[in-house]
């Protein structure tokens, strides 16, 4: 296996690609009672549309979600069921990109380790316990959609693009999910669930050259043909629209403000870009810079306010949300200060500080297992390696920071959602 | 390793120190133990918020943003907890470990001087809290006390709970009411506070690389400005044994498409403070607390009557509480199936896979609690608001001896309390 050592957060990573195509990546941790398995297909919400054999499918929304839920299911009973009786937390979950399944054990971690690759890897859907599972997602998403904040969001995505999937939720609408049968569930399974299109990490009190075995032991010996996606025409800078707004049961109204960036490329440049995002939000609009506290004071946004960079496949953009009696007063407030830097450049002492700010957070959340294991998984399909931030941190410069402000946290690019209450008072 | 010690650095002034080189960061907290009371509870909560305002040193948020970028990013956060009847009020911070600071500096005392300093040196006008400061605070806490309705999931719990506990401290929420903190000015504060520094238990927790003795040394430093008292206030809980003749029913109607049934049980009097605590820790993990659960295997899965249907326990206060979203026609098949799951736990209808199942759950999730600074923080803290020394490794020792006869005793005592029952609008 191949080691690679990120001295400076003091972790090695070891790496293997075995013969079937599947990626192994290992971060032993001797001192830890649990083990924690992260097992992942390039495949989420938003690979609606895609090839397989020269054959064009266009499926659904909810499909990649739908399928997460059946997985569980194996020829005798139900994986969730044999994973829990051995102790282990085991769940899944679907993004826009990714669907990833997960457990973590204290004890019998190679058992669960087989199970959970085992339960992936080997589809079994019946007639029966497709349909029964739409009313348990259908309350799934009856659920979300109760969900203020998730609502929020999701027209943020409707304002920010045209066209491009992330604006579709991932589990779907209780319409598009009435299409879906046993037939749609393995032809997606098997255009994304080849062990060349997935990625198997683990943290843990672990052998690396062992978990390997155990992946080579269980999962197909040779790697299979995999879905080209389509995300539609590319997007351009403008956002779709630049407000949106819905009624519902709020105490005070929500917001989503949005600034579309430009999507990322593949491979070392998307972290540098995330890394990039990340500061040039932190100098904005972040907890030590003075905008942040104005508008504290001010009481425009509460302890609520929160704000990050996300981007997928295709897609990249600046979000900060929050409560406030004046959402517009917020996005006046944001574009103005990021025209002062625009004219007067970042303060050089917050640049420094923020900087050591966000390298000790991102630093500190590696403590969790799951955030290095999802990390790396993501990572590994956007064509770069997590823990290389610690490296690329130094390089980057005020000016670069200044620029993608000036470039991105435009009038054309913004988009507000709010959510208020239903009846004003 | 990990090594666990608990001293008193003044009376009635605790330190655990958890020593470990695992983690990349430094967990420390500083909690003050108050009784939970309709008086006091809104001004308890409102204290941390208004002191993670501005000290004298860094007099605004900005000051103080730019003290924990010097830390690396440190992070601070006002915690407001409810263990049993005992309110939790302080501080929880992490911060870089000594170990990744880009230089070799110290960080652990530079960050116990700051987050002591939050709690003992405020940002003061004419002698009391700044006005601007509590009038801002206040309208958050306000906020947040009416942004409980928007989680319709934890909603329905803790309206259930203030339903049931109507007569009982348990009752009051941890964030008080907003009749209480509307109430609040820049003076009455300020005397609760000093009530406050003066008459709490304190709890000082910190999970890192630093060795105790240095930990202890940099917490009496800037804990030094706490008032001299020999007799703070040990946390007390009350427990009711029996519910009524008959389950009291709520039922409340908002514009929700998915309606919510929550069930409050009786434990009959059995809490964390008996010998047979494990068995009905684990009674309530094999009702409804794990994926492997009563509840969960054939209320959501087996006859797909709801989303999510799981127990959780309040172990000092003796509340078996069940919580699960439904379609608002299934409100009696959902309550039916509920207790009839119950009744099977009673008669020790559990197979070995459930017993099993469950007791390899519990003891997974005490055993990773040491994987993590957080959730291990929130362990001794519970431990101490009880007064229990227990550790996880200790209780998984005796989870491990649970009978299914243990377990079918423990559920037998449960009675029925409350019902309450969200649901939609009419038409």
């Amino acid at each position: 296996m191949e080691k690679l050592e990120f001295a400076r957060v003091g972790e090695s990573m070891y790496h293997e690609k075995l013969a079937n195509g599947l990626n192994v990546f290992v971060f032993p941790k001797p001192d830890f009672q649990k083990g924690y398995a992260f097992f992942a297909t390039n495949y989420g919400g938003m690979d609606m549309r895609f090839c397989l054999n020269g054959e064009w499918h266009n499926t659904p929304a909810g499909v990649a979600h739908y399928l997460e839920h059946k997985m569980f299911d194996t020829e005798e009973g139900n994986a969730l069921q044999e994973l829990a009786a051995n102790g282990a937390s085991p769940n899944a979950f679907t993004s826009n990109d990714i669907t990833g399944y997960y457990f973590d054990s204290t004890e019998k971690f190679e058992e669960n380790l087989r199970i959970l690759l085992s339960f992936v890897s080997v589809p079994w859907f019946t007639q029966e316990s497709v349909d029964k599972e739409r009313g348990i997602i259908g309350q799934e998403i009856g659920m979300i959609e109760d969900d203020p904040e998730w609502k929020c969001f999701m027209n943020l995505m409707a304002a920010l693009y045209r066209h491009h999937p992330i604006r579709v939720s991932v589990a779907g609408s209780v319409e598009s999910i009435a299409k879906i049968t046993p037939e749609t569930l393995y032809a997606c399974h098997k255009a994304f669930y080849d062990p060349a299109n997935m990625v198997l990490c683990v943290a843990g009190p672990v052998d690396p050259e062992h978990i390997c075995d155990v992946a080579r032991e269980i999962l197909p010996k040779e790697a299979g043909p995999i879905a080209a996606k389509d995300y539609g025409e590319k997007e351009g800078p403008r956002a779709a629209q630049s407000l949106i707004e819905e009624r519902m049961e709020v105490s005070a109204p929500i917001f989503q403000l949005g600034w579309k960036g430009d999507a990322p490329v593949k491979g070392e440049e998307r972290l540098r870009q995330q890394l990039l995002g990340e500061l040039a939000l932190e100098v904005l609009l972040g907890n030590s810079s003075p905008l942040y506290a104005k508008l504290y004071r001010e009481g425009l946004i509460n302890q609520e306010f929160g704000y990050g960079y996300e981007d997928s496949f295709g897609c990249a953009f600046l979000a900060a949300n929050g409560e406030s009696k004046d959402p517009e007063a917020v996005r006046m407030a944001v574009m103005d200060e990021a025209a002062r830097i625009g004219r007067e450049g970042v303060d050089k002492q917050l640049w420094e500080r923020v900087k050591k700010g966000v390298y000790g957070n991102r630093v500190r959340a590696l403590n969790s297992f799951e955030h290095l294991c999802v990390g790396q998984a993501q990572a590994f399909f956007a064509g770069y390696d997590f823990l290389r931030f610690a490296e690329l941190f130094d390089a980057i410069t005020k000016k670069e920071a200044e620029e993608l402000i000036a470039n991105w946290v435009t009038g054309e690019r913004t988009a507000l959602s709010v959510v208020r209450a239903k009846e004003e008072t | 390793m990990s090594q666990v010690t608990r001293r008193e650095l003044f009376p009635g002034v605790w330190l655990r120190a958890v020593h470990t080189n695992k983690f990349k960061s430094s967990y420390l907290s500083v909690t003050l133990l108050a009784p939970l009371t309709r008086e006091t509870a809104g001004a308890n909560a409102l204290i941390p918020e208004v002191l993670r305002r501005g000290t004298a040193v860094h007099p605004d948020m900005e000051a103080l943003s730019a003290a924990l970028d010097e830390l690396y990013g440190g992070a601070i956060e006002p915690a407001v907890r409810k263990r049993g009847e005992t309110q939790c009020v302080g501080f929880a911070a992490s911060f870089l470990d000594d170990a990744y600071a880009l230089k070799g500096e110290k960080i652990l005392e530079p960050a116990a001087d700051l987050l002591c300093e939050l709690l003992l040196k405020p940002y003061t006008e004419d002698g009391v809290f700044s006005s601007d400061y509590v009038t801002g605070e206040k309208a958050n806490l306000i906020d947040r006390i009416r942004a409980q309705i928007n989680d319709k999931r934890a909603y329905a719990a803790q309206r259930l709970t203030q339903e049931m506990c109507k007569y009982e401290a348990f009752g009051v929420d941890k964030l008080g009411d907003e009749e209480t903190v509307s109430a609040i000015t820049s003076e009455s504060l300020w005397e609760r506070y000093q009530e406050l520094l003066r008459e709490a238990q304190v709890e000082v927790y910190y999970c890192g690389s630093a060795e105790p003795d240095r930990v202890a040394q940099a917490l009496k430093e800037a804990l030094s400005g706490l008032p001299v008292n020999e007799n703070r206030l040990d946390p007390e809980c009350s427990v009711r044994v029996s519910a009524g003749p008959e389950p009291i029913v709520v039922e409340e109607a908002m514009d929700v498409t998915q309606g919510k049934l929550a069930l409050g049980f009786r434990t009959g009097g059995q809490t964390c403070w008996e010998e047979d605590y494990p068995a009905l820790y684990m009674a309530v993990a094999v009702f409804g607390g794990t994926t492997l659960s009563k509840l969960f295997m054939n209320v959501r899965e087996k006859l797909s009557l709801c989303y999510y249907a799981s127990a959780t326990l309040e172990r000092m206060k003796g509340l078996v509480l069940v919580s699960s979203g439904i379609e608002f026609d299934k409100y009696q098949t959902a309550k039916d199936e509920i207790l009839a799951q119950l009744e099977a736990v009673k008669r020790g209808e559990i197979e070995d896979w459930e017993l099993e199942g469950s007791r390899r759950t519990l003891i997974g999730a005490c055993m990773s609690t040491l994987d993590d600074q957080g959730r291990q923080e929130e362990f001794w803290l519970g431990q101490s608001a009880a007064g229990l020394e227990e550790s996880p490794k200790e209780f998984a020792a005796r989870l491990e001896q649970v009978t299914r006869e243990q377990v079918a005793a423990a559920a037998r005592k449960w009675e029925l309390d409350t019902i309450y029952f969200l649901k939609g609008k009419e038409g």
